[in-house]
């Protein structure tokens, strides 16, 4: 029995090609870099979080201390990132940078996910006119590019950390709506739901006990994969000005005080918090990217930013 | 193909109503005051009398729906109102700022296309090799970099350290005719960045495209009879691999307005993007529901394409669908 093939496994001429043995070993290579990449990317995050949630409360350290005498000094063992133009210590500042971007960016991408999961869901479990109307709304949505509506909208609302939040949140509820619409429209059509209905379930037991758990785990995917995004919004928004107000320092307007710094050839205060961005958005991007991969393992592992 | 976009066209009227519904409804539930804003610091010291008798020559003492027909009927006839930032009619603005916009916007585009184009297909030939990964990793990197930040870090290696190229501007400060050289060579840093910028996108589906077609009968074929691995990757799976690509390319009009928006303000260029943050800070309504009104306008415009383009591409799909 073990020497015979089974015909189908005879014929079956490896994932991508014919050279299966190359191929294979290809894979395992893939696949156990992939491994090191999300934990390289837990690890990340797991640092970055305990930096943002044990260095302000514990240590005794202001991020606002102003030395005069250590202003622009390049990056040191004293400084590791350097200091600002008034003496400040970057490292710390991007710590608390890094806070403010990843609260904003966390509360930002929940209320997008919360907005997109309740018009998704009506609109896929209402369906007909609703349907039609609020699938409509969202096309004219989406004709707007998001961060001139972004834009908009904090201009108006000017200044805080609530216009922010709700300028994110407002323009990425799109793609959660469209996910959550499509889940709903292919639970509906399940045996067991219509198993409940004609057990005499009513709509509410329906919505809660059966549509509701099916969509709960793309919705926190959503969620999960609105976090960069919705930091890299924040950013843009504080780097254009229109942001945070500068006592509550995010990535973006660490980056954009550091401006004048730069262009008398000082490069640390641009160049650090851009870089804690970036570290942060791909680390949670691949956490993200193989949580999807274990929810949907047929589509082709991509990191979504 | 005419009636598809006749009806796209139709599809965008009611689209362009809503979305400036939608700009007038946001800036009423606001606590924006279009009089504070028209009387600036005068405002401050002017009487209830006074500031009524404003409210009432600017006419926004009237209900939210009269004002927004009003301003639809008057843009259609071209008058966008006067932009309090700028001290200069909203069509004066978008007239001298709109061709440089579209300049660096197409330049940037043609750049990511040809070089993601290339940096797909060199990924895409041994898929888990050591080019496809440093290319995909390169474009991780450059997708979660912020434009704003990458173009800051450019300007300070190119104009600052090495000197080779301007910082920003249209033109070399204290000249005062534009000219072809000095516009093209203030020209490089602000599309090179905003190509870096749209050049993940390209990769990554140039890579997906022309990988799926590497493995689809016809390059088997193609090899089998033994052809040239050049004709068989030029010949059979770029055909089949880049079109579908190529025909999107209409659709990343909001993309590519939102890295301009960012470009612009980092390089002092004199396009619609930086008046879009000028207008923004001022809280300049006029402006600012034009600049939306004709973004959304220039995504409709870049769908269309996307339609049309896709059609050409592959006959099988009908423009009625």
């Amino acid at each position: 029995m073990a020497d015979t093939v089974h015909p189908a496994e005879k014929t079956e001429n490896g994932p991508n090609g014919p050279n299966t043995a190359v191929w294979r070993s290809r894979a395992v290579v893939r696949r156990s870099t992939r491994a090191w990449r999300v934990r390289g990317s837990a690890a990340v995050v797991a640092v970055l979080m305990l930096s943002v949630l044990l260095v302000p409360p514990f240590a005794q350290l202001d991020q606002q201390a102003v030395d005069l005498a250590a202003k622009l000094r390049p990056p040191s063992w004293t400084h590791p990132f350097g200091t600002d133009d008034v003496g400040r210590d970057l490292l710390l500042r991007c710590v608390y940078g890094l806070r403010v971007s990843l609260l904003v960016g966390v509360v930002a991408a929940v209320v997008s996910t919360v907005i997109g999961t309740a018009v998704g869901a009506l609109a896929g479990a209402l369906g007909g006119w609703t349907d039609r109307l609020v699938m409509r709304l969202v096309d004219v949505f989406a004709s707007v590019p998001h961060l001139l509506l972004g834009i908009f909208i904090v201009a108006m609302f000017r200044p805080g950390v609530w216009p922010v939040v709700v300028s994110v949140a407002l323009t990425h509820w799109l793609s959660t709506a469209r996910i959550v619409r499509a889940e709903v429209l292919s639970l509906r059509s399940r045996p067991y739901v219509d198993a409940a209905i004609s057990g005499g379930a009513s709509r509410r037991r329906v919505a809660v006990r059966h549509l509701l758990p099916g969509v709960l785990p793309q919705a926190g995917l959503a969620a999960v994969l609105m976090v960069p995004h919705a930091i890299w919004h924040e950013s843009a928004l504080s780097f254009l000005g229109l942001g945070l107000p500068t006592h509550q320092a995010s990535l973006g307007t660490l980056v954009q005080s550091a401006r004048g710094s730069l262009l008398a050839g000082d490069w640390w205060p641009t160049l650090f918090p851009g870089l804690c961005a970036v570290t942060a958005t791909l680390a949670v991007a691949g956490l993200a990217g193989a949580w999807r991969e274990r929810l949907n393992p047929r589509r082709r592992s991509e990191l979504m930013l | 193909m005419a009636r598809l976009a006749g009806r796209r066209a139709l599809f965008a009227v009611p689209v362009l109503g809503a979305v400036t519904f939608g700009v007038f409804a946001i800036a009423a539930a606001s606590p924006f005051d279009p009089v504070k804003a028209y009387a600036g610091t005068a405002g401050l010291s002017a009487s209830q009398e006074t500031l009524d008798q404003l409210r009432a020559n600017l006419g926004t003492d009237r209900p939210l729906v009269t004002r927004w027909w009003d301003w639809l009927t008057s843009a259609v006839r071209g008058d966008l109102g006067v932009s309090s930032a700028l001290r200069q009619p909203v069509a004066d603005v978008i007239g001298e700022r709109v061709g440089w916009s579209v300049l660096l916007a197409s330049a940037a585009f043609l750049v990511a296309v040809l070089l993601g184009g290339l940096l797909g297909v060199l990924a895409a030939r041994r898929p888990g090799g050591w080019t496809d990964r440093a290319v995909t990793s390169l474009a991780y990197t450059l997708e979660a970099a912020p434009p704003f930040w990458l173009g800051l870090l450019v300007m300070w290696l190119f104009a600052l350290r090495l000197g080779v190229l301007p910082a920003g501007g249209l033109t070399d400060t204290g000249s005062t005719v534009v000219t072809a050289g000095e516009v093209a060579r203030h020209l490089v840093l602000p599309a090179g960045v905003l190509a870096l910028s749209q050049l993940p996108w390209f990769v990554l589906y140039v890579r997906q495209g022309v990988g799926d077609a590497l493995q689809e009968d016809p390059v088997r074929g193609a090899r089998a009879r033994g052809l040239a691995e050049r004709t068989v990757l030029t010949g059979h799976a770029l055909r089949s691999g880049m079109l579908p690509v190529l025909t999107l390319i209409g659709s990343r009009v909001p993309e590519l307005i939102t890295g301009a928006l960012l470009v612009e303000t980092v390089f002092s260029w004199p396009g619609i993007a930086a008046a879009t943050v000028e207008s923004a800070t001022a809280a300049d309504f006029p402006l600012l529901a034009a600049l939306t009104v004709l973004a959304t306008f220039a995504v409709l415009l870049g769908n269309l394409l996307a339609d049309l383009l896709y059609g050409l591409a592959d006959p099988r799909v009908g423009f009625d669908g």
